[in-house]
């Protein structure tokens, strides 16, 4: 790993010191094992994960796809170190990064990981930079910090990266502020912080969500060069279910604080084996569908400060049975070939068997939702708190 | 659905424009203007869906706004059937607006969270009184949510109880209180999640049919454009580049920009990975207070010769292979992106 730093010898130390301290075993960068995290609010605890594993290896691009509520932000920021705490808490599990246990690390220590090691590009860049520091500024604070750099060499370096993210006029624009650039420079200005120490893991939250799609071509294009170039392990959180399609190799889909499903992308794009997938693939609209009633998955997603007994997802599934309702929830296990799943019935749904039958349609989802029951978003909330959640579930 | 047989045009727009001023210095003099629209023509017939696309800042949104009269033309001409909407006044134009209404992008920041659902839904009567006699006011608010598919009982409550979907529905019951002929669907979808987007197309699609409505669609998200519409236009810039059938425009694109467009837009399937060629535009879209001379896209665009940034392509019929359509590019040729 050859950083050239330009301010000379000490710098260089440090970083030949960081990276020795950090290798990855067999190529494994990060073990995400059982991790729990909750919310304890005033009004109860809202489990936000519940025991979510995964690996991620060098090169590789794991995307974690869900809804908004299902988990997949926290995870990111359990793993970066950067939960808001209270209300969250950290409720068991291990985060290893090259066999490490990092929760464990004292501050100190976890403060030289995020950043050199894992760094994340956020959402939302508008909100994610300060506004009154101009962008070069902030990109440079990382050579300050964590390189001890002065003022001029970490300006110089700030310039290589704007370079580096394609950023044109790298060197007029290095004291322009945030409001000064467009959203998809902003977004670009947010990745060069992100890599400006080359970590080893990069975790991406939704990194084009807030973009339109001919910037978001451009973003992505980048991050996977970037990728290429330093053998980076890329953790792709997003809702899109064509983003991932473009650019994962492995793919892990979360619901209600669980992976639901882990597969390689090919496979899974092929044949979902878990219900919740397939739902979310049939409800794209198709070309053959044109002018046809689009498969939705009835329903919401649950309220996790009560999350259904059973099987998280039972309340939706086409395929629920009994066992779903009354059993505690099933365990992601292997179903096939390199492929996990955590459905009772997904050897069935993986293999088209005319054993599995549909015990209830969209329709009758629906009804029974809208009808039968309280709407699952205010069940034992108070209205302050849900007014609160309002615009953005946990 | 089928564009062989004309329809009866209900909303007809001509040359449709909007310039915002921007002021400057202590005397708040004009400085120049924001060309947020610039000359936006089309035809929306009885019972369709049309389509808009383009990225943000295009002009699509402001659009819509144009078309409800939310904001004041700087120029052009709207008639909505046979009336010119422009020019009313006082009633008529509050008896125009009966027929032309809106669904808002955020339903978070769309309905007052001060009211309930049923004052929300049951608003358009206390403007328009002699739709709904006061007594039978109630019993249509709950026809309209279970129309839309929600709880009639939850009539009292209050926006922040329900979820993205619920409260875009709460949205959709209002638009369609007073028996509209169109609707301007600003981004309907966008705000909501995948597994509930689904709902709330079905949903629009079987109000559709029911009720007969003209849908303007305006969206980003290519896909769900594609499914709903039979028409669609592209807009770049606050102009129509291409405006065609929705199969014309998917299959057979012929403006570079709706190429780069749909070249960008990933596709749901890894397969398809390698499949295609993604033309990747370079920089962003220019800003539309100083947008580029001539042609608007020529800054960006791969094809572009000396006549775009001298002369204006105009939005007409050109060929696509099979037939034609319009296009407003000097170098308009189909080519397969999908």
């Amino acid at each position: 790993m050859s950083v050239t730093v330009g301010s000379g010898g000490k710098a260089d130390v440090e970083v030949l010191d960081s990276r020795g301290l950090w290798q990855p075993v067999d190529g494994l960068l990060l073990e995400v094992d059982e991790l729990q995290v909750e919310f304890r609010t005033r009004d109860g605890v809202a489990k936000a994960i519940n025991g979510v594993s995964f690996e991620l290896h060098e090169g590789e691009t794991l995307a974690i796809l869900g809804e908004s509520g299902s988990g997949k932000s926290v995870t990111a920021q359990a793993i970066m170190g950067i939960l808001d705490s209270p209300p969250g808490f950290i409720t068991g599990g291990e985060v290893r990064y090259c066999g490490k246990n990092i929760l464990a690390l004292p501050d100190e220590d976890r403060r030289r990981v995020r950043g050199p090691e894992i760094s994340m590009v956020f959402q939302d860049a508008l909100s994610a930079l300060n506004p009154v520091f101009s962008v070069g500024w902030q990109i440079a604070e990382m050579f300050r910090k964590h390189r001890g750099m002065n003022k001029s060499d970490s300006q110089a370096q700030a310039i290589r990266l704007m370079q580096r993210v394609q950023i044109p006029g790298a060197a007029q624009r290095v004291k322009a502020y945030p409001h000064q650039f467009s959203g998809g420079m902003r977004q670009r200005i947010m990745i060069a912080m992100a890599i400006a120490l080359d970590p080893a893991v990069l975790i991406a939250d939704e990194p084009t969500t807030a973009l339109d799609v001919t910037v978001q071509a451009q973003i992505m294009q980048l991050l996977a060069e970037l990728q290429q170039e330093g053998r980076m392990g890329l953790i792709l959180i997003t809702h899109d279910l064509g983003v991932v399609a473009d650019v994962a190799d492995r793919i892990a889909v979360m619901y209600a604080g669980r992976i639901v499903e882990q597969a390689d992308a090919f496979e899974l794009y092929a044949q979902p084996g878990h219900p919740y997938t397939k739902g979310l693939l049939d409800s794209i609209p198709r070309l053959d569908q044109k002018g046809e009633t689009l498969s939705a998955i009835g329903g919401l997603p649950p309220n996790l400060m009560s999350i259904p007994p059973g099987c998280p997802f039972n309340p939706r599934c086409h395929y629920a049975h009994d066992i779903c309702r009354v059993d505690p929830p099933p365990p992601l296990r292997e179903v096939a070939r390199h492929r996990l799943a955590a459905c009772h019935f997904s050897e069935l749904l993986l293999t088209h068997s005319p054993e599995l039958e549909v015990t209830q349609t969209t329709e009758e989802v629906e009804a029974h939702l809208e009808l039968g029951l309280d709407s699952p978003v205010v069940a034992g909330l108070d209205q302050a708190t849900q007014a609160e959640q309002g615009g953005e579930p946990l | 659905m089928s564009t062989s047989v004309r329809q009866e045009v209900v909303l007809k727009a001509e040359d449709l424009v909007k310039h915002y001023p921007i002021k400057a210095g202590v005397l708040r003099r004009t400085v120049g203007h924001v060309k947020a629209v610039d000359g936006v023509s089309f035809e929306l017939y009885k019972g369709e869906t049309l389509g808009i696309v383009g990225e943000s800042g295009c002009g699509k949104s402001t659009l819509g706004r144009m078309l409800m009269r939310l904001e004041e033309p700087t120029g052009g001409k709207l008639t909505f059937d046979g009336v010119d909407v422009y020019s009313q006044k006082g009633a008529d134009m509050r008896r125009l607006r009966r027929d032309i209404q809106i669904v808002f992008q955020d339903p978070y920041t769309s309905l007052n969270p001060r009211k309930t659902v049923g004052d929300i839904v049951g608003e358009p009567f206390d403007i328009h009184t002699d739709v709904v006699p006061k007594r039978g006011r109630r019993q249509r608010v709950q026809e309209l949510l279970e129309l839309v598919g929600l709880n009639p009982e939850h009539i009292n409550r209050y926006p922040h109880q329900f979820s993205g979907g619920q409260r875009q529905r709460i949205g959709i019951a209002r638009g369609v209180a007073l028996h509209p002929k169109v609707i301007i669907c600003d981004e309907p979808v966008s705000a909501l999640d995948v597994s509930v987007q689904a709902q709330v197309v079905n949903l629009l699609e079987r109000l559709q049919r029911e009720l007969g409505l003209a849908y303007i669609f305006i969206a980003h998200d290519l896909s769900v454009v594609r499914h709903i519409s039979d028409r669609v236009g592209v807009m770049y810039l606050g102009k129509l580049v291409e405006l065609g059938d929705e199969d014309q425009i998917y299959s057979r694109p012929t403006h570079p920009y709706t190429q780069a467009l749909l070249s960008a837009v990933p596709l749901p399937d890894p397969t398809m990975r390698h499949m295609r060629e993604q033309i990747v535009l370079t920089g962003d879209v220019p800003s539309p207070a100083n947008p580029p001379q001539a042609c608007r896209f020529h800054t960006r665009c791969w094809k572009a010769q000396e006549i775009c940034s001298i002369d204006e392509p105009l939005l007409i019929e050109r060929p696509d292979g099979e037939s034609a359509h319009l296009s407003a590019c000097h170098f308009a040729e189909p080519r397969v992106i999908l």
